[in-house]
Order: structure tokens, then C-alpha cells, then sequence
């Protein structure tokens, strides 16, 4: 008998884990956005000075982000029970080559931009079972890496659709602790895949929507709430396009839209030229930070946030497959 | 001054019916498939004898475009014909538009030599 | 009743709702879908027992029932696009196709100038049409490596894509973008990612029609 299970598909968190600390850095367009001063570090070029290639710099992010959030609290790799993490790359190499540096056991996992989501449900579950007292959560994209893995080379003379969306370069890590006081995850909704026929790489927010709805009424019934109940409910990451539909799925079901919001949305401004707003791994991965720091502050007391997930892959698109959508939840609580 | 004129008319024609064939259709219409479209459609309008006045009336303007490269190979396959019969339809169209493939491949080339992919 | 019968049977019930499955509900709905993938379970399991009669009728019923799926997919599919259809953004048409004619007609234009050069240098004709390719080949490259192709691709789009230039664009970007993998695997084979299909269909366009004219 799963005891701490609400309804068909959310994790409670009776002992709920603190996210204790946490590390962000970013690249320079997203430097550039509404949420510059919140980062911990902005890289000067999206190719570090020394890197020989992307791929490196978007490891290399990962890495300091983990860095930071550990020199934050004077700890270090091997002060962890485990650490989670993903990315965009195939075989999530950014990843795997991060958790080299530090002595740490290590789970890769990989749920596109749900990423930052799957870890945390993972994590929290871990410290709650008693198997860890402090968990690391990574994820990291980067925009150079990613586009030229999923569309085009990235000189080429093309036009971007008006809905796709722009992968971020960033990485965000988060550390959970059983113990102690704080911003606390106090539950979790694990999506099911949802799958509307929506095959076009370049319009994933209206791949995902239906994901995110999904997971958001069946993380309300479950735990018998409205979405009034949370100061704010943020998508990570729909993009524009894609957080209009969900706002429309919504006023379906008779929810109220006004404290819905998205990551991919926050972290540019409009005239920067991103068409659908933000994607990828990184982009829930440095945007919750901002949330936490509002938290702290006292503007939020309850959020949500849905980790929407694409998961195509290049072989996928160019086979003609429509997109697999997935959502996860997870709820902060900070009183 | 007129021949650039006609140029610059032709031209701009050719390349706008590339932005309708993006836009207007319901496909997902990459350059790749606009690159191989605009060729194989141009080396068929050449064979039936059509592409040459294009060219005649705004030269650059069709010549310019990848239909005009069609045209190149189209025509040739058809001199290739002339002069060396089975032989030449087969390498008479890559013959006549070797030098381009071959400026494409090395410039292609240096370009990745000496610059650094910026993103 | 054989098991596939049963099955038979509660397929040719669903094949009834296809007409009103748009008003059903999603409850509703996904009860049809878990049924249907029950139901094609069993046929897996029933499959590789039977013999070779019956297991052509085993064959035939799972296609089915995965046509069925499909089928159903499909209209909930088409349902969700006529929903997000007119929430998507619409592009600019007339601004890009103005675009696309100016950007493509001054590449023209420039083409014919570097041609008229030289002509009037005494070049003729067709070999001047040669080297103003190669000439153009080589801008078109040569942007390409200072990164302003691709800007200048974003606004003018089919204006920067159909002339020899964007062919140039598309060679050299390729050749760029895999430099870190080295140059044999790296830029060696995929500088003819976008370029490759180009020669290839060309060629068989030429032989084509080198053959048309042969016989």
C-alpha cells in the first residue's frame, strides 16, 4: 500500500525536503533579460574563453552552477548522498561529464525540459524514503549545442518560425537537504505522455500544452485544490504560444488563468527577438531560482511548477513521429 | 542599366515565389527542400526550352538562382548528348557545372579553415 | 468463444463511436484507449501459440485494432489543431515576401553587375557567367564564415535561400558548424549535408534528361 500517494498520481512529502541552496549561471542573451540580477554568474560569450567547443562550455556551466550552490553552504561533492542530473545532448553528456569532478553516486536522467522537474520528484522522494540526507539536482542547455543537434547548423541563412522557441544557455543546480528550514517541496505530480499529433520540432509549446493541463487537473484532483490555491502556477516551459493554449485548455476545464505564468516567457524580454520565448533544460533550471528568491522575499507562499517536457529527438522529426508531451509537478511551499 | 533593372525584377520574382512556396503551404518547406526543388524544377523547365529566354530577357536574374543552375546541368546533359551521344547524357550536366560544385566545396572549406562557427 | 472473438466483437462496437467520438469526453476517451491496449496485450500474448490458421485471423485483428487506435488519435489530433490554429502567431506574409524580392533582386543585381565587369573586359558570355557564380560562391561563403549570412537569412528568408549564394550559405555553414569534430568527419562529411541532396537529385535531373534526348 503506497501510504504517502494522493490520488492517481502525486507524491506527498510528510517529512517535505528544503532546498537549501542553489547555483545559476547563464549565457549572455539571457544575461541581457528581465532576470539578469538574479543569476549567479553570466558568461561574457556563449563559448567560455578556453573552451574548444560548445558542448564544453554548456559542461563547464553545469559544473560552476554545482559549484556555486555547494561553496554557497561550504560543502562539497562528496558531502552529497546523490546527485541527479540531465541535458539536451544525446546521451546527456553534459551530465555525465559533470559528475565526474565531484565524488558523488550519480543517477543521469533525461526528460527534456522537464528535466529540472523529474529531478526534484526524484530527489525529494529519495531524502523522504530515508535514503539520502542531501541530494544535488543539475540540469544545463545551451542554445549553440542544442540547435545544432535538433534543426539546423547554426549559420545557416534561415527564418525561424514565429512559434519556435529559443534554447537557453543556462544551468541551474539545487541542492535538497531532510533537513533544516526553507523553501520546501512538500509534493509532486509524475505526468503521463500526451501525444496530440503535433510533429513540428519548431512548435513544441503547442506539443506540450495538453501535457501540462493533464498533470494540472490531475494534481488538483489529487490533492483536492483550485488553482487559486497557489500564488503562482509557472510552466517551464511552454513558451508563449504554448501558454496561451494551456490558459485556453484551462478556461475549458473552468480554472481561473490570472497566477499562470511561464518560464519561457520570464526570462527574455519581448524585443529580444526569440519569437515563443525560451526552451530547454536550463531555462525552469535558472528561472526557478528567481522564483526562490521571490519566495524568500515573501511574494509567494505556494507555487507550482510544471516542468513540460518535448521529448523528439532529431531520428524522431526528420521520421515524421509527432511529439511526445510529458509534465511534471512539483509544489514549493514557504511559510 | 535596363539589363540590371530586369535583373533585379526577375530576380526578386524568382526569389519571392521561394517565400510563397515557405509560407503559403501547409509543408514544412526547409531550404533543403527549396535548394533541391528550385534545381530539379529548373533543370526541367530548361530542357523543355523555357528557362533560356528567362535569361535572355533579365539575364543575372534567372542565372543567378539555383533554378539557373538547373539550367546549367540541364543544358549540359543535352550538349554532353551532342557531343559524345550516351556518354555525355550521363556527365554532361555535372561537366558543365563542375566549376560550381568544385567553388562551393573549397570555399565551403577555407571557410571552416579559417573562421570560427560564432552562433 | 475464442478469446479473439470476444475481442472481434468489442472492436466492431468501438468502430460505432468513431462517428461520435469529438463529443465524448476525456473520461470516456481514455477508457476506449486503455480497452483497445487490453484488448491488443492478449492478441500479443494468443499470437506466437497459435497455429498458422488461426494466427493469420490473430494477425489480422491486431492490425485492426492498431488501425483503430490510430484512427481515434487522429481525430483527437485533429480536434487539438483546430483549437491552437487561430491562437497561433501569423506571420508577416506580405513583409517577407517583400523581403524575399528585394534581398533576392539586389543579389541578382549584383550578379549582373560583376557580369556586365566582365563582359566589358572582354570575358565571353558563358565563361563570364562561370565566374560570377565563383565569385558569388565565394560571398556567399565568405559571410557565411563572418556570420552575417544568417542574420541576413532571418528577414530576407527564400530572398537569401534561392540564389546561388544561399547554396554557398548552406555548403559553408555545414562545413563550419561540425569544425570541432574534426576534418574528416567533421567538415569532410557533412559539408554536404544540405548540398549533398542539391548534386544528387541534380545529377539525376541531368541524366535525365541527357537520356530523354539521347533516345
Amino acid at each position: 500500500m503506497a501510504t504517502n500517494k494522493a490520488g492517481k498520481q502525486t507524491l506527498i512529502f510528510p517529512y517535505a525536503p528544503v532546498i537549501f541552496s542553489w547555483g545559476t549561471v547563464v549565457g549572455p542573451m539571457e544575461g541581457q533579460g528581465p532576470l539578469s540580477g538574479y543569476f549567479d554568474k553570466i558568461m561574457e560569450n556563449d563559448l567560455e574563453d578556453g573552451d574548444k567547443s560548445w558542448e564544453k562550455s554548456e559542461q563547464g556551466m553545469m559544473q560552476h552552477s554545482m559549484e556555486f550552490a555547494l561553496e554557497k553552504v561550504g560543502l562539497t561533492g562528496e558531502n552529497l548522498d546523490f546527485y541527479l542530473a540531465g541535458d539536451l545532448l544525446n546521451q546527456i553528456i553534459s551530465a555525465n561529464f559533470t559528475a565526474r569532478f565531484f565524488d558523488v553516486p550519480f543517477l543521469g536522467i533525461y526528460g527534456a525540459c522537464s528535466t529540472l522537474a523529474e529531478g526534484m520528484t526524484l530527489g525529494a522522494a529519495l531524502l523522504c524514503a530515508g535514503y539520502a540526507d542531501k541530494v544535488g539536482v543539475s540540469v544545463s542547455s545551451h542554445h549553440e549545442t542544442a540547435e545544432r543537434q535538433l534543426r539546423m547548423p547554426t549559420e545557416q541563412g534561415v527564418q525561424r518560425p514565429l512559434t519556435a522557441q529559443w534554447t537557453v544557455t543556462g544551468a541551474g543546480t539545487y541542492l535538497l537537504s531532510a533537513a533544516g528550514g526553507g523553501i520546501r517541496i512538500t509534493s509532486a505530480t509524475v505526468g503521463k505522455i500526451k501525444d496530440l499529433g503535433v510533429g513540428d520540432a519548431n512548435d513544441m509549446g503547442t506539443a506540450m500544452a495538453p501535457a501540462a493541463m493533464d498533470t494540472l487537473k490531475t494534481h488538483l484532483q489529487d490533492m483536492n485544490r483550485k488553482p487559486e490555491d497557489y500564488d503562482l502556477i509557472i510552466t517551464g516551459d511552454l513558451g508563449v504560444l504554448g501558454l496561451n493554449i494551456l490558459k485556453e485548455l484551462m478556461r475549458q476545464e473552468g480554472y481561473s488563468v490570472d497566477n499562470v505564468s511561464d518560464c519561457g516567457v520570464l526570462i527574455y524580454k519581448p524585443e529580444q527577438d526569440t519569437h515563443s520565448g525560451g526552451s530547454g533544460c536550463g531555462c525552469s533550471g535558472v528561472v526557478l531560482s528567481y522564483i526562490l528568491q521571490k519566495m524568500l522575499e515573501g511574494r509567494y507562499k505556494r507555487v507550482i511548477l510544471l516542468g513540460t517536457g518535448a521529448l523528439l529527438s532529431p531520428t524522431s522529426s526528420f521520421q515524421g513521429e509527432s511529439i511526445p508531451g510529458i509534465a511534471h509537478g512539483v509544489v514549493f511551499e514557504y511559510s | 542599366m535596363e539589363l540590371l533593372l530586369k535583373a533585379f525584377i526577375l530576380g526578386g520574382v524568382i526569389c519571392a515565389l521561394g517565400q510563397i512556396l515557405m509560407d503559403f503551404t501547409p509543408f514544412n518547406v526547409t531550404p533543403g527542400h527549396i535548394l533541391v526543388g528550385y534545381v530539379t524544377v529548373g533543370a526541367v523547365i530548361s530542357a523543355l526550352g523555357w528557362y533560356q529566354p528567362l535569361i535572355d530577357w533579365g539575364g543575372a536574374g534567372a542565372s543567378v538562382p539555383l533554378s539557373g543552375f538547373g539550367h546549367l546541368l540541364a543544358q549540359g546533359a543535352i550538349e554532353g548528348v551532342k557531343k559524345n551521344g550516351l556518354l555525355g547524357a550521363i556527365g554532361g550536366g555535372i561537366e558543365a557545372s563542375a566549376v560550381g560544385i568544385a567553388a562551393a566545396v573549397i570555399f565551403g572549406l577555407l571557410t571552416a579553415t579559417f573562421f570560427k562557427p560564432r552562433g | 468463444m475464442e478469446k479473439e472473438e470476444i475481442i472481434r466483437q468489442k472492436y466492431e462496437a468501438r468502430q460505432q463511436l468513431l462517428k461520435t467520438w469529438p463529443g465524448m469526453n476525456e473520461d470516456a476517451k481514455n477508457n476506449i484507449y486503455k480497452e483497445i491496449q487490453t484488448d491488443h496485450q492478449k492478441l500479443i500474448v494468443l499470437e506466437p501459440q497459435a497455429e498458422q490458421g488461426r494466427r493469420q485471423t490473430l494477425l489480422k485483428l491486431r492490425a485492426d485494432l492498431e488501425k483503430q487506435q490510430k484512427d481515434l488519435q487522429d481525430i483527437d489530433a485533429l480536434l487539438y489543431r483546430q483549437m491552437t490554429t487561430p491562437l497561433a502567431p501569423k506571420p508577416n506574409f506580405l513583409k517577407n515576401l517583400i523581403l524575399a524580392f528585394v534581398v533576392g533582386g539586389l543579389i541578382c543585381t549584383v550578379g549582373q553587375l560583376i557580369m556586365n565587369l566582365f563582359m566589358a573586359n572582354g570575358v565571353v558570355e558563358k565563361d563570364a557567367g562561370t565566374a560570377t557564380s565563383t565569385l558569388l560562391i565565394f560571398a556567399g561563403a565568405f559571410f557565411t564564415g563572418l556570420g552575417v549570412y544568417d542574420e541576413l537569412g532571418k528577414r530576407a528568408g527564400a530572398g537569401s535561400i534561392v540564389p546561388i549564394t544561399g547554396f554557398a550559405n548552406s555548403v559553408a555553414a555545414a562545413a563550419l558548424e561540425f569544425k570541432r569534430e574534426g576534418f574528416i568527419y567533421g567538415v569532410g562529411a557533412r559539408i554536404f549535408t544540405v548540398a549533398g541532396p542539391v548534386i544528387v537529385y541534380g545529377t539525376l535531373i541531368s541524366i535525365l534528361i541527357g537520356l530523354v534526348h539521347y533516345f
